[in-house]
């Protein structure tokens, strides 16, 4: 047989720097083909046709300062409808005096939310104080205690109320939704079945259908003689959308962990509630985390729902803003800055989510 | 062995047992409780009312109703309107969100900047807030009956609703729909024979000029006619139907364009990269090779948001469109039956969603990739 003959080289060769990647102009990116250069001129045509109106209407008929009158000669954005109004929209007919407590529940729950976003603050003390934050705030609304005003829950309203009920539905509604995914998968049939069972009801029903279904049914269900506050009936059926929908999540998180790690573990000797509590919970959570705020989002948004039971929240506070006669109904000015405010919130939660994201996965990959 | 095997039953149903008793428990209190307070109220539990001549009106529907209509045709026509509503807002948003994702894709940085703070406004924003607010633009934007806007010929927007011209179909119409399902059916079994495709669709259209033909049909429009304080003639959209169906599709839209785009963009590079290398026509690239592969990604997400929004529908109650959820309010306000009207309520909204993600589950697992 022939020796096989080798290659070696005799000098190594240096390595050339990657090609220069063409960088399109902007123009060759806007007309490429007939398609783009089609969707362009569209789009050029649309706005130059509706921006002038828009900044017209706006900004050089839009009237800052003034009454109604002002607002109805000028045929214009009625800002000025926003500044007298915004103290109702914001804190809905909560008392006027004592509005500076809606107010400091706003900037609480504003900070915590700041306080909470570094990845070094999730501790047990951050969970502590996101308790006393809702019971602060509990007590703040309500009063009748240290000295404040009582008001009843059928004077709140506004923001603090959106705020509330996302923070309640979404802080009773995760670990119910933990005990469902786990009872979803697990071994009895009967836990596995009443699981399954609710998951699935609660999510086939709109939202709307459960809040009306919780404001008809809790008081027939419940002995007479108990009275149930709005706000808690529809607290019940957010909580319960909540949960059947972060269940339906974890649960994903739940089935995407591989099994040798509980396998590992009742190898070590831990008993399930520590696996559960130390291996499996941690880490299927941190898998889903894109989903869960994408959930998150939703559950702020499906708040606004709630005025469709009498309560009083933002949405419902601007529309209700919009019934006095002296002004010519600017809705589009109050539906924009409450359309402003919600996707303050949204964006917030979809943008901390992509921040989490990238820092999260940088972990994992290796 | 044995004596584990029997302690690990024991183990396992004792728990069971113990959770069914307290469970049986709780329902046996709540009903008791249920059972007693209506008592008090004088309502009995049963579903005759559904007999009882209604009583009340209801705005729009897609079938004719009158108050003199039984509360079961009520709830049949509330089902019916929700369902024709979803059924616009599926199709629209569908067809919609597919040009959405494209743009969204597209190397245009205009149409692409456009496409994506459109989908981020939207996304971000309840869908209440924007039913809200395109029900006051049509209601307090739009001019009055005397000088209504005049888009196409035959169309009139008003602030008392859109006003389009009514097909009026004359000669033996039910003969003419049997021709048609006839000639559609023997198209599609041909379709799956592989015939060839430009001579089916050739002898299906002359089979219906055929049919048409024979049958005497003629198509006339119904215009609207300015009258006196109204338009007369023609079909009316309501400015509830006009501002659900706007502010649904468009809410909608941002979503299927996201689900789109996801599944384009699912399929492997590779498959493009294969197809330029063999000189493929972009089109023919986009039509015959990625779509059909990111078709089986869409449907699954896609179903689960045909459901959300036929959920959504109900929010047609926000702004006065006469849906299946404001029929059963309107029905328990005025029979006091809660239990019954939820009943009926929930049975239809979970025969809807439940049958949807089973007849879903069947086409995922016939369409799912066979693995080893």
């Amino acid at each position: 047989m022939k020796p096989v003959e080798l290659f070696i080289r005799a000098h190594p060769e240096d390595v050339r720097s990657p090609p220069a990647a063409r960088r399109k102009t902007l123009f060759q990116a806007l007309f490429a083909d007939m398609a783009s250069s089609v969707m362009t001129l569209l789009i050029v045509a649309v706005v130059a046709l509706s921006l002038p109106r828009i900044v017209q209407w706006a900004v050089i008929n839009g009237v800052w300062t003034g009454d109604g009158a002002a607002c109805r000669d000028a045929g214009g954005a009625c800002w000025a409808f926003l500044r007298a109004k915004y103290r109702f929209i914001l804190f809905g007919i909560y008392p006027p005096d004592q509005q500076w407590r809606p107010a400091f529940v706003i900037a609480l729950v504003t900070g915590m939310t700041i306080w909470s976003m570094p990845r070094t603050h999730w501790t047990r003390a951050t969970l502590l104080l996101w308790c006393a934050t809702v019971v602060a705030s509990l007590i703040l609304m309500g009063g009748g205690i240290l000295g404040l005003e009582p008001v009843p829950t059928g004077s709140w309203g506004g923001l603090p109320i959106t705020l509330l009920l996302t923070i309640l539905s979404l802080a009773v509604g995760f670990p119910l939704a933990v005990l469902l995914a786990l009872g979803r998968r697990s071994r009895s049939p009967l836990t596995r079945a009443l699981a399954t069972g609710l998951i699935e009801i609660i999510r086939g029903l709109p939202l709307l259908s459960l809040l009306f279904i919780a404001s008809v049914l809790l008081p027939i269900m419940l002995p007479d003689g108990v009275t149930i506050d709005n706000l808690f009936r529809a607290l019940v059926a957010l909580t319960l959308s909540a949960a059947a929908y972060l269940a339906e999540v974890v649960r994903g998180g739940l089935q995407s962990l591989p099994k040798g790690q509980g396998e590992a573990a009742s190898a070590l000797g831990l008993t399930r509630f520590q696996t559960l509590r130390v291996i499996v919970l941690p880490q299927a959570i941190r898998a889903v985390i894109p989903p869960l705020t994408n959930t998150a989002v939703v559950i702020v948004k499906n708040t606004s729902l709630v005025l469709v039971v009498g309560l009083f929240d933002l949405l419902s506070a601007g529309r209700a803003s919009l019934a006095d006669p002296d002004w010519p109904v600017p809705y589009a000015e109050t539906y924009l800055m409450v359309a402003l405010i919600y996707f303050a919130i949204c964006f917030g939660i979809s943008r901390y989510s992509l921040f989490l994201e990238r820092h999260m996965v940088q972990g994992i990959r290796r | 062995m044995r004596g584990h095997a029997r302690r690990a039953n024991l183990q396992s149903w004792l728990p069971q047992a113990v959770t069914l008793a307290l469970l049986a428990m709780v329902v046996a209190w709540l009903v008791g409780n249920t059972i007693s307070n209506l008592a008090s109220r004088g309502i009995t539990i049963g579903f005759d009312f559904l007999g009882r001549v209604a009583r009340f009106p209801i705005s729009e529907s897609v079938v004719s109703y009158a108050p003199t209509d039984s509360f079961a045709w009520a709830f049949a026509v509330g089902l019916a309107n929700t369902l024709f509503l979803s059924a616009i807002v599926i199709v629209a948003s569908t067809l919609l969100g597919f040009f959405l994702g494209l743009a969204r894709r597209s190397g245009n940085p205009m149409a692409s900047g456009l496409a994506t703070a459109y989908v981020d406004a939207t996304r971000n924003t309840p869908l209440v807030v924007q039913l809200l607010f395109w029900y006051a633009a049509v209601s307090y934007g739009l001019p009055h009956s005397a000088s209504a806007l005049n888009p196409l010929p035959g169309v009139f927007l008003t602030d008392r609703g859109l006003y389009v011209p009514r097909p009026v179909f004359g000669g033996q119409g039910i003969l003419f729909l049997c021709i048609a399902v006839v000639v559609l059916a023997a198209a599609s079994i041909a379709f799956r024979r592989r015939m060839s495709r430009p001579v089916i669709v050739a002898a299906s259209l002359g089979l219906l000029v055929l049919g048409w033909w024979l049958t005497g049909m003629q198509l006339s429009l119904d215009h609207p006619a300015l009258g006196r304080f109204n338009f007369m003639g023609g079909m009316t959209l309501t400015p509830e139907f006009v501002a659900v169906v706007l502010g649904l599709t468009l809410y909608s839209t941002a979503f299927t364009a996201e689900i789109i785009r996801g599944g384009i963009d699912a399929v492997p590079s590779g498959q493009w990269e294969a197809a330029r290398a063999l000189a493929l026509p972009e089109k023919d690239l986009m039509r015959r090779i990625v779509l059909p592969q990111a078709l089986r990604i869409i449907i699954p997400p896609m179903a689960s948001q045909y459901i959300n929004i036929v959920k959504n529908s109900t929010l047609g109650l926000v702004v006065g469109f006469p849906e299946l959820n404001f029929v059963t309010a309107t029905t328990i306000n005025q029979t006091g039956q809660a239990i019954e009207g939820i009943v009926v309520l929930m049975a239809m909204f979970l025969t809807l969603s439940i049958g949807t993600s089973l007849l879903l589950d069947r086409y995922n697992r016939r369409v799912a990739l066979v693995e080893r």
